[in-house]
């Protein structure tokens, strides 16, 4: 048996890409400009192979003979090394190799494609190698693990390549293991969590010390473990949906469940208030939320989070994000079909000094470039156009980025619900089971250390998106055939979640042995909680199972039985035929004991608008700080607006929107960017996920963390409206908007940070009331904190803004009466619609001014309702050519972007402004009435001939004629001050689209 | 002549057959999707059909290259069954992936000694991207392309840089309109610049087809810009009745009529 090596190298004249990536990020990093870089990428392949063999799949299978050349050699052959130039002295070669047991997905198609040439190899590797010159020896680690590879997932090999042969896994001796803790104390039962990484609390472990000392008996390794998952953060929500003592300026309040009495209490009561008319199908149950779409289907949507992994290995991360969060919709009712995702990331801005990372953080546009690469190769690959997002960033985000991913399914109205049935077989679809993802679902509910990547390198995964769809492929065929009764996906936790949730009515056991996996040596815990990915569990029925089976066969998907629903209220885990693990559902699901928290939260006195203090010593501060007022009367507003359009917020994502196809299934109606060169801003995409029809779904969301550091519930309110406001802007109607929650927060033990959270729960729910928005679905992820120890020894912590994200999906009768942002013809009028505030606080003019203090937004809800619905008048009647809505850099910056996305300018005045500002108000009316975030605020394009019926759409809200779309793409906004009429912001249109587009343009 | 039937083949990792097959239907064609699995148990399958379309995705995740496996399965095991097919005077389409995989399996271009005489090659941007392109015929061999002179339609793609494997191979696909689907924008020197041409394609190629006319294979997505709503800028312009792209399948559902 020999290891074979290929080789594939860009042929004579071809680029090699790859090594100029490469020398462009060494040379982002501050290492030598001058690196001299050769790129390489290569194949492993052990088995019985004759040399022809070899260079046959080589030429045919491996290598495209117009565009590259190849090395063929059994390892350890120099020919394998000689650098394919020649070089100042002798490069250093490096090869990077995944670590064993990580996914590798062209690996696995080439085994595949390689048996297709009738041969066979008993194991495969892909690998990269590059040869380097100009690089001193100190500086090789970092350019290995900052550059070339992810220590979590990849291994460096300096030099010729030293193996003998490919390895994975070996066998396992099968040893039932119990864990004696009825005679621990209360140290050593906190120890055997933290160290057994199964983050339970001392009172949770208590609870199960006593729960086994009353059955006599110690748990086996695998009970615990069951208990860890499904007691765990991410998959109970404890927190939130546990008892929370609330303190604020109010008084005191006590939730038994916080979240039920405020987010899905507001859901229910909307639902009553609607009666018959109520929409909404199945809404905090299933795996994502289902609402109804026309009379033959219902539209699910869910949206996750996935911020540690992504964390520690940006591409993996997102990889499996995306990959995770299509399983829900995958996963509600029978089983949708995915017709849209949208991805939400918070990152430090990418400009930070690599030299001020602490230890254990990867540099925020790595990971940046790492998670847009990951989501882009799974939806894409998945056939799911990815229509919307948004980048935030904020240093806070540093060592804990955050990672939204969504996925909206379809789903036929008369299989929006499952019923697993007892005397069912248990059936596991898709991907094999492997040691990858062990401890996720623990893992992510604990903070993030510079240790985190040493101690839970397991939970970091990458995902295959091809195993999904063909996942999907059969799943729905099978569905429109009846061949099961219930599905779920397997996600955090794995086979002890998806078993233990569906068979928690009826009761299950399961034989681990079973379960195909990716390699030998698993025990039968890691079977049992390893979160790989791309798994489905189905309650099929016995006499379905032939024919689910052979349809999985037709299409390539492995399909097995690995147990039974049985009517015994127990969670029965077999190895062998031996008991493992023996639960009650009764316990596993309703043992937990309740967790009572501590909520305080004390509103911040407002304080002026001001330069940030000197005492703002730590870039990571929340506090505002005090300083002196600023009146920046003398500023020049016109290079105001540029700052806030190429702040890294507000300026264009098309670097990251391009990546994403946005147009497969062939629904798309309103792209992520429009306008006359198809690079403007939307506000929010549309498609039509049934093609054959013009009904569309309208995606779009909302998010404030700036604005959470003055006021949280202000900023939940504005971040709602934004959601909902988006989806208004281009025509969908605001009786059918269902929103989602996802709370990110820092460590929530702390009473302040809970109380922060609660605080934005409440107007959660009253906004959600007030507008008529249910929430349907919703996840937190709490702890997002990273810790590490600075120079000098002392332990820092920094923690994450308030972040809650609302995401939003509303509806369209007609997708042909949307609008569009950009303006459309010259001549056309300018209407604002909506009040203008002193509301600065937290706004992008405050950002790129340095000030602090001030008003965040607040939201006036009824006043919101009326000008959402009178909106949607003017857009449903036609009436409206262009409409935007006004919100980070508020009505300056809207108009800009209105202009360059049309190609046109515009002439506006503010004396017409409505705004309830005082006299005395700082800093000055004009820089309110510019740069104020208020919400529930539009502009909109009028033809003349549309104007009365405009202004009757709107008689019952505030609105007002501000000026015109010119032909000469100039921006100029006028204001009398005194009697006299100035011009307060006079800018090329293209200049200002440069300054919008330069910032991440990479 | 009965409605023309369409075989819309997917493998797995296709992800563009539903609404290809759609675009059939829309164009009068009668279109049935099918795994190339059934197509291996079953090679006279294809005998019932006027059009076989293989269409966007990333056939076996692009794995190793685009469309390289699914181009390798037809080499092993459809090689017959495709040459008789087009030795029939039937039609054959690929899309993206599908252009693709008929470049790389020999069903587009015959092999020379050396291998196939072109290829698609990484975009020179070095990324996936996802934009619209102006596009202009070229000669009148293409049944696809009959009466089109210009169009627009969106690519999205990583692997879409057409490649010839020397300067005479460019030049004899020329001489022979083979290279009949071009991108189109402002020239700088006799070249269009990025992102017009979108990857960096020799002599601006988006799209080919063999000697006959009758196969026929693009980048870019004619099944994405065939109804009123699919153009980034019908928001600005009058209403039309349906987009550039539905002429294509409907040329091909024509032909047979």
């Amino acid at each position: 048996m020999t290891l074979w090596e290929i080789d594939i190298h860009p042929a004579e004249g071809m680029p090699d890409a790859e090594g100029r990536r490469i020398a462009a990020d060494a040379g982002d990093l501050g290492l030598p400009a001058n690196l001299t870089i050769r790129a390489a990428h290569g194949y492993l392949l052990q088995g019985d192979l004759e040399r022809e063999q070899v260079e046959r799949l080589a030429a045919e299978l491996f290598s495209d003979s117009v565009v590259e050349r190849t090395v063929v050699a059994p390892i350890g052959d120099s020919l394998l090394n000689q650098s394919p130039e020649a070089f100042d002295g002798q490069p250093l070669l490096i090869h990077v190799l995944r670590k064993p047991g990580v996914m590798d997905p062209v690996a696995q198609s080439a085994e595949q494609a390689i048996a297709d040439f009738g041969l066979q190899v008993d194991a495969i590797r892909t690998l990269r190698k590059y040869w380097v010159g100009g690089l001193d020896s100190a500086e090789v680690a970092l350019f290995g693990s900052k550059i070339l590879a992810n220590d979590s997932i990849e291994q460096i090999m300096l030099g010729p390549l030293e193996l003998t042969e490919l390895h994975v896994g070996s066998p396992y001796v099968f040893q039932l293991v119990t864990v004696p803790i009825r005679e621990l104390d209360d140290d050593s039962l906190w120890r055997l969590s933290r160290e057994g990484q199964l983050y339970l609390t001392l009172v949770e472990m208590q609870t199960i010390q006593q729960y086994y000392r009353d059955l006599g008996r110690d748990p086996t390794d695998i009970e615990l473990e069951s208990l860890a998952q499904t007691w765990s953060e991410h998959c109970s929500h404890k927190t939130l949906a546990g008892r929370i003592a609330y303190r604020d300026e109010n008084g005191e309040q006590r939730f038994e469940n916080m979240l039920k009495e405020t987010i899905f209490a507001a859901t229910q009561e909307i639902r009553r208030r609607w009666g018959a008319d109520d929409w909404c199908v199945s809404v905090f149950k299933d795996n994502a939320g289902v609402v109804r779409f026309d009379d033959q289907y219902n539209v699910v949507f869910k949206v996750e989070t996935h911020n540690h992994p992504s964390a520690l290995e940006p591409y993996g991360g997102a990889n499996t994000g995306i990959g995770g969060v299509i399983r829900d919709p995958m996963g509600t009712g029978m089983g949708a079909k995915p017709v849209c995702n949208t991805d939400v990331f918070c990152f430090a801005p990418p400009d930070t000094p690599s030299q001020s990372l602490p230890p254990g953080v990867l540099h925020p546009r790595r990971v940046m470039k790492g998670v847009v690469s990951g989501v882009r190769d799974y939806g894409n690959r998945m056939g799911i156009p990815t229509v919307n997002g948004a980048l935030y960033f904020d240093p806070r985000y540093l060592g804990n980025p955050l990672v939204y991913c969504g996925n909206v399914g379809l789903l036929p109205v008369d299989q929006s619900h499952k019923q697993p049935r007892a005397g069912d077989w248990i059936v596991a679809i898709g991907g094999r089971t492997g040691r990858d993802g062990i401890h996720g679902a623990t893992f992510s509910s604990a903070e993030l250390t510079s240790e985190s990547e040493t101690v839970s390198g397991g939970a970091v995964q990458i995902g295959n998106a091809i195993t999904e769809k063909m996942v999907l492929d059969v799943l729905l065929q099978a569905r429109e055939r009846g061949l099961y009764n219930a599905v779920t996906d397997c996600g955090a936790g794995g086979f002890s979640s998806a078993v233990g949730e569906m068979g928690e009515e009826i009761g299950a056991e399961v034989w681990l042995e079973r379960a195909p996996l990716k390699y030998e040596g698993l025990t039968y815990t890691e079977i049992w909680i390893s979160e790989a990915q791309e798994r489905m569990v189905l309650s099929v029925s016995p006499q379905h199972w032939e024919e689910f089976a052979a349809l999985c066969r037709s299409e390539g998907v492995e399909a097995t039985i690995i147990g039974r629903f049985e009517p015994t209220g127990r969670l029965e885990l077999k190895y062998d035929g031996t008991t493992v693990g023996q639960l009650t559902m009764e316990f596993l699901h309703g043992g937990r004991p309740p967790v009572v928290r501590e909520a305080v939260y004390q509103p911040l006195p407002v304080q002026p608008l001001a330069r940030a203090g000197e005492d703002d010593s730590s870039e990571f501060s929340r506090i505002p700080l005090r300083g002196e007022v600023v009146v920046d009367d003398e500023q020049d507003h016109s290079a105001t607006v540029k700052k806030i359009l190429g702040s890294l917020n507000v300026a264009s994502k098309e670097w990251v929107i391009r990546q994403y196809d946005h147009e497969v299934q062939g629904g798309s109606a309103i792209k992520p960017l429009v306008g006359a060169a198809n690079d403007g801003p939307g506000d929010a995409a549309v498609l039509r996920p049934v093609i054959s029809s013009n009904r569309g779904l309208v995606i779009a969301c909302g998010m404030n963390p700036r604005y959470g550091d003055l006021d949280p519930y202000r900023m939940a309110a504005s971040a709602i409206d934004e959601a909902v406001r988006n989806c208004v802007a281009v025509g969908a109607d605001p009786q059918r908007i269902a929103i989602l929650d996802n709370f990110c927060w820092g460590y929530t033990d702390r009473p302040e940070t809970l109380g922060s959270l609660v605080r934005a729960a409440l107007a959660c729910r009253d906004l959600a009331v007030a507008l008529g928005t249910p929430f349907i679905s919703g996840k937190d992820s709490l702890n997002n904190e990273f810790s590490y120890e600075d120079a000098d020894g002392r332990r820092q912590t920094i923690s994450i803004p308030p972040s809650l994200l609302i995401s939003a999906m509303g509806q369209v009768d007609d997708v042909r009466h949307c609008v569009t942002m950009d303006l459309k013809e010259p001549g056309n009028l300018i209407y604002l619609i909506g009040l203008t505030h002193n509301e600065l606080g937290g706004s992008h003019y405050a950002l790129v001014h340095g000030l602090t203090g001030g008003q965040a937004p607040a939201v006036d809800p009824d006043l919101a309702r009326r000008t959402f619905a009178g909106m949607h008048a003017a857009i449903r009647a036609g009436a409206v050519r262009a409409c935007h809505d006004l919100s980070e850099g508020g009505l300056a910056v809207a108009l800009a972007e209105m202009a360059f996305a049309g190609g046109w300018g515009a002439r506006v005045s503010l004396d017409a402004v409505p705004h309830g500002v005082r006299p005395g108000d700082t800093p000055s009316l004009e820089s309110i009435l510019l740069f104020a975030e208020s919400n529930s605020r539009f502009l909109c394009e009028v033809a003349p001939n549309r104007q009365q019926e405009f202004e009757q759409r709107l008689s019952g809200v505030p609105h007002a004629l501000i000026g015109q779309v010119t032909a000469e793409a100039e921006l100029a906004i006028l204001s009398t001050a005194d009697g006299e009429q100035r011009v307060v912001v006079a800018a090329d249109v293209p200049v200002l689209k440069e300054a919008w587009q330069k910032p991440l343009r990479w | 002549m009965a409605t023309p039937r369409v075989l819309v083949l997917r493998a797995p990792g296709t992800n563009c057959d539903q609404e290809t097959a759609f675009a059939f239907e829309r164009a009068g064609g009668r279109a049935e999707v099918a795994h190339v699995n059934r197509l291996l148990e079953n090679p006279q399958m294809p005998a019932e059909f006027q059009i076989l379309c293989i269409p966007g995705g990333f056939s076996f995740g692009d794995d190793i290259a685009a469309g390289k496996i699914f181009a390798n399965v037809i080499r092993h095991h459809l090689n017959e069954t495709l040459t008789e097919f087009k030795a029939a005077g039937k039609l054959v389409l690929g899309i993206c992936n599908g252009f693709q995989v008929l470049i790389k399996s020999g069903l587009l271009l015959a092999d020379v000694d050396a291998g196939p005489p072109a290829t698609l090659m990484w975009n020179d941007s070095g990324k996936y991207e996802d934009r619209w392109v102006r596009l202009q015929t070229e000669g009148e061999s293409c049944v696809f392309l009959r009466g089109i002179d210009r169009l627009e339609l969106p690519v999205a793609h990583a692997e879409g840089k057409f490649v010839a494997r020397d300067a005479d191979t460019l030049t004899g696909l020329e001489s022979r309109q083979q290279l009949c689907l071009r991108y189109d924008g402002h020239r700088i020197g006799g070249q269009i610049g990025y992102p017009e041409n979108p990857n960096g394609s020799q002599a601006d190629v988006a799209g080919i087809c063999d000697e006959t006319g009758r196969v026929f294979g693009l980048m870019p997505h004619p099944e994405r810009n065939i109804d009123a709503t699919h153009h980034p800028q019908w928001t600005r312009r009058p209403a039309c009745e349906h987009g550039d792209g539905l002429q294509i399948f409907r040329n091909a559902i024509a032909y047979f009529a």
